[in-house]
């Protein structure tokens, strides 16, 4: 299995639930793709915890750039998707 | 009465030069001293570089005993205590002890010692049952980094009041603090105070690589620390300690005491913000240094240097230079700003006490150090940083702030000097 | 320090301690001598030499805490914002009295977080360092649970930690007081630690100070003849302290007043003089204002050690006379609670002048003769106390004494 083809928004919302605990009064299964992270309340450091979990599971490298510049999950997801070396917007 | 509290006694452990002598070498000729990692193997780590200290425990003056019990930070601290009270020429042995305070900063204490002994007990990490028949017997002592203030206190006979400062980054400004503090209020007449940090260790450089806090320029160590430019990346972590002899100013007087300068004032101001973040406007760390000002009656028209945290992230500058126009107003652009941890990095808790060390040989010198590194100012950070060399001027009064993990926002104001009487105004 | 008109009074007490969960809890455990101490439940101690502790039990973080904070939490950072947010509660302040440069929070450290410490090496060394937690920057080192109280309730004053071991904790609160007589309006302070996963196990076994009894009622029985050690527990207490103009002012009911404080540091291993302890003790007397006749009740270190014990006592009968005022060790219920202890006491004590009476000892039938001290043993007495003495010592040699007087009008419970 290759990460490209699986990796997913509820991947995302996985990893960033594990790392950083879920919303207060936020639901994170709704359609939060364009949300930014601190409207769901997740800090930068939540999203780099959330950044190292995703490299770990799929194996890949995200650049710090790459990790500056994602303010969304819909946004992480692309940079994921395409660290994986995949097609961004497969999966969302 | 007020008590007044000055410093008479200076020693330092830092990278590229042990002593005060072979420090301030580095910092007036705009040395750097970042550089590869050598203590270990970092080639797995996003950032391999750090501002390393050529220390030998044994050179420095220490017996095998005190080196095999004693975490390299509290080496560090026992060797600039011992410089520090040569300098003061204080006779310790006939202070009364009950009057003789230490307070040393620390951010991580022995972290070095804990983690080189967790290998041992955990079998590599294999075990979580960590198995206790490995533990040294002094490995409570890393545990708990009172045990650094503990052994600056034995070498001086100190029984007054002694603490280890622990408030991250700022724990080397907040120690000076609290020495002056105990000497104020008259818990002490003279408190042995600083701080030191030795950090360069795998869980240190993994823990900031996860957060992509310090510098990955791995290509060009000596020029990573780039505090106010624009192709800042991180800072660079360093390791290092500076401890002072702080004195009632009439105790100083009546023995005729070289005086380096008056802790005339400090403030801290929590942000109450983030762990690691800050706000762009720097309003509680502008909050700290006017009430550091006001308590040391200096006018912000009248300071000759600040020594700013300066720690080259992007954040930390920004956050900084928003705060030093913020409290000095106009006299913000006029006052030269800058930044030793282009040269020796980022020392964590020790650094602040680094800094104030900086600070009192500068007005020894008149000479305010540079910030290396500084070829291509950020249009934000738009302060006078004295950029590559340092600038001769009278140094008089000088303000230093820090700023840390936790939301700890600090200052403290020396003023005098260094001459006889250390200048100061009766 | 000398004494000024200035007054520093405690206005909110915050309890998270083996034997109960809650400031109330703990209290009414402590009066039935209810101890926690019993074997390890966090990790299996069976291959340890030190079995027992006292672990803070039925402690939900997620009942306490945002979910949001708990992925960034060691167990005791958790523990301390529980603490922080009964005696915030307690002392009735809020966003006015919390969210200004006036109000600041100093806590006493001893390990840090180690427990998500031990996560994160072993994370490290056993997988690799790109394994380590983000949060292991700031969730493991001292001074996180002064920032973490800071933030979660927008204090932006004065703020410190302070590490002296099981000393500590009474220097953080004599640290909180000299702010207050600095200009700040409102100090959160305290201790709470804990260390009890294996690898801070590890290192508090290589002290040597730890009993190794396996019978809770006999492994920790400071001033006995049958002391042999301590028993380690987790938890401590978080006190609201201000100004007392200023806490009238806004209606707050002062528990007691923080009178008095030194702290002194003993002589190097091997030297002819004697421990400082009773430095310690003089000088927090003469802080406060008072003789030793003053003193209604000492809460004592306890260190469960028979040379400790005895230097204890020694110095309590120089300064008060043989058997010249009761002395009691509620801690023998929780373990020694490291920077924790301290804070607890000063708890104690509040709630003992409140209720017109002394928590006993437990664990201890009589006290070894030698001692020569008035120990309550068994049962609570029934004693009104308007000021008590709180002792702590620290590995190392650290002394801190702290002086506490009753409110001029008596507090009543569940006003």
């Amino acid at each position: 299995m290759t990460a490209q083809e699986f990796i997913t928004l509820q991947d995302i919302v996985r990893a960033l639930r594990a790392a950083a605990g879920a919303g207060d009064g936020i639901d994170l299964d709704g359609d939060i793709a364009d949300v930014t992270f601190s409207e769901l309340g997740y800090d930068s450091i939540a999203v780099l915890e959330t950044v190292g979990a995703l490299e770990r599971e799929y194996g890949f490298s995200m650049g710090d750039e790459a990790v500056q510049e994602a303010q969304t999950p819909g946004q992480l997801l692309r940079l994921a998707v395409e660290a994986a070396g995949g097609v961004a917007g497969l999966a969302a | 009465m007020t008590r007044r509290v000055v410093i008479t006694g200076l020693g330092v452990v830092a990278p590229g030069g042990i002593g005060a002598k072979a420090y301030w070498d580095v910092l007036a000729n705009g040395r750097t001293a970042t550089r590869a990692i050598s203590s270990f193997d970092a080639s797995r780590y996003r950032s391999r570089i750090a501002a390393e200290c050529d220390f030998h425990p044994e050179e420095a003056g220490l017996t095998p005993q005190e080196i095999r019990r004693m975490d390299r930070s509290a080496q560090f601290a026992a060797v600039a205590a011992d410089e520090a009270v040569a300098d003061s020429g204080l006779l310790f042995a006939d202070l009364p002890p009950h009057r003789t305070g230490v307070s040393i900063g620390t951010a991580v204490g022995c972290t070095t010692s804990l983690e080189e002994e967790y290998v041992v007990v955990s079998d590599g990490g294999r075990k979580t049952l960590t198995d206790h028949r490995y533990g040294v017997p002094h490995l409570y002592d890393y545990l708990v980094p009172s045990s650094v203030a503990a052994e600056v206190a034995w070498r001086v006979g100190a029984e007054g009041p002694v603490n280890t400062v622990s408030t991250g980054c700022t724990s080397g400004l907040d120690a000076v603090g609290h020495a002056a503090a105990l000497i104020r209020e008259g818990s002490a007449d003279v408190v042995v105070g600083g701080a030191t940090d030795a950090p360069i260790s795998p869980i240190t450089l993994a823990c900031f690589d996860a957060i992509r806090a310090t510098s990955p320029r791995n290509d060009d160590p000596a020029h990573a620390s780039r505090p106010f430019d624009r192709s800042r990346n991180g800072f660079v972590l360093g390791e290092g300690a500076a401890v002072f002899v702080f004195e009632e100013l009439e105790h100083a007087l009546r023995r005729g005491a070289h005086i380096h300068a008056e802790v005339a004032g400090f403030a801290t101001r929590s942000n109450a913000y983030h762990m690691t973040g800050l706000r762009s406007d720097g309003a509680e760390l502008a909050q700290a240094v006017t009430a550091a000002l006001a308590q040391a009656r200096v006018e912000p028209g009248k300071l000759d240097y600040v020594n700013a945290h300066g720690s080259g992230t992007k954040q930390n500058d920004l956050h900084e230079t928003a705060a030093i126009k913020a409290s000095l107003g106009a006299h913000a652009r006029t006052t030269p700003v800058s930044s030793i941890k282009s040269m020796i990095g980022h020392s964590l808790g020790a650094i602040g006490s680094l800094e104030v060390a900086a600070c009192l040989l500068a007005m020894r010198h008149g000479l305010v150090p540079p910030t290396a590194n500084l070829h291509d100012p950020d249009p934000s950070c738009d302060l006078d940083h004295v950029p590559l060399a340092a600038r001769e001027t009278p140094v008089r009064s000088v303000l230093s702030t820090g700023s840390g993990f936790g939301g700890f926002q600090s200052a403290v104001v020396l003023t005098g000097n260094g001459t006889e009487r250390g200048g100061l105004a009766q | 320090m000398s004494g000024t008109a200035f007054t520093t009074v405690v206005t909110g007490v915050g309890v998270v301690a083996p034997n109960g969960l809650g400031t109330e809890e703990y209290w009414a455990a402590t009066l039935r001598g209810e101890s926690g101490i019993r074997r390890l439940t966090r990790f299996d101690p069976a291959q340890y030499p030190s079995r027992l502790a006292g672990e803070v039990t039925g402690f939900d973080p997620a009942a306490h805490l945002p979910d949001r904070l708990l992925p960034q939490t060691d167990h005791m950072t958790r523990l301390a914002l529980t603490a922080a947010d009964l005696a915030i509660l307690d002392a009735g302040a809020g966003p006015e009295e919390l969210h200004t440069f006036g109000a600041g929070v100093v806590t006493a450290s001893a390990s840090g977080g180690f427990e998500f410490g031990q996560r994160e090496l072993e994370n490290l060394w056993s997988k690799g360092n790109e394994y380590v937690s983000a949060y292991q920057s700031f969730a493991w080192f001292y001074a996180v649970n002064t920032g973490q109280i800071s933030i979660r309730n927008g204090m932006r004053g004065p703020s410190g930690v302070l590490v002296a071991d099981q000393a500590g904790g009474l220097d953080a609160v004599a640290h909180a007081r000299r702010q207050l007589r600095g200009g700040a309006s409102l100090m959160v302070t305290g201790g709470v630690d804990s260390a009890l996963c294996p690898w801070g196990w590890t290192a508090q076994i290589a002290t040597g100070l730890l009993s190794t009894s396996e019978d809770p009622a006999r492994a920790f029985t400071p001033f006995a003849d049958t002391a042999n050690g301590y028993v380690a527990g987790e938890g401590g207490a978080i006190l609201v302290l201000e100004p007392e103009e200023s806490a009238r002012a806004r209606g707050a009911r002062p528990y007691g007043s923080v009178a008095g404080h030194a702290a002194t540091f003993d002589p190097p291993p091997g030297s002819s003089r004697g421990p400082a302890l009773r430095a310690a003790i003089l000088g927090a007397l003469a802080d406060a204002g008072c003789t030793p006749g003053d003193i209604d009740v000492v809460y004592a270190d306890a260190a469960g050690l028979p040379d400790k014990d005895a230097a204890e006592a020694a110095a309590l009968c120089e300064v008060f006379g043989p058997h010249g005022v009761p002395v009691t060790a509620p801690k023998t219920m929780t373990g020694r609670l490291y920077s924790g202890g301290g804070p607890l006491d000063l708890a104690t004590a509040l709630l003992g002048f409140r209720d017109g009476v002394i928590p006993p000892t437990v664990n201890v039938a009589l006290p070894d003769p030698a001692h020569r001290i008035d120990l309550v043993t068994r049962e609570p007495r029934a004693v009104p106390t308007r000021t008590a003495l709180a002792l702590a010592r620290g590995y190392g040699g650290f002394n801190s004494a702290m002086v506490l007087r009753a409110p001029v009008a008596r507090r009543t419970p569940h006003q």
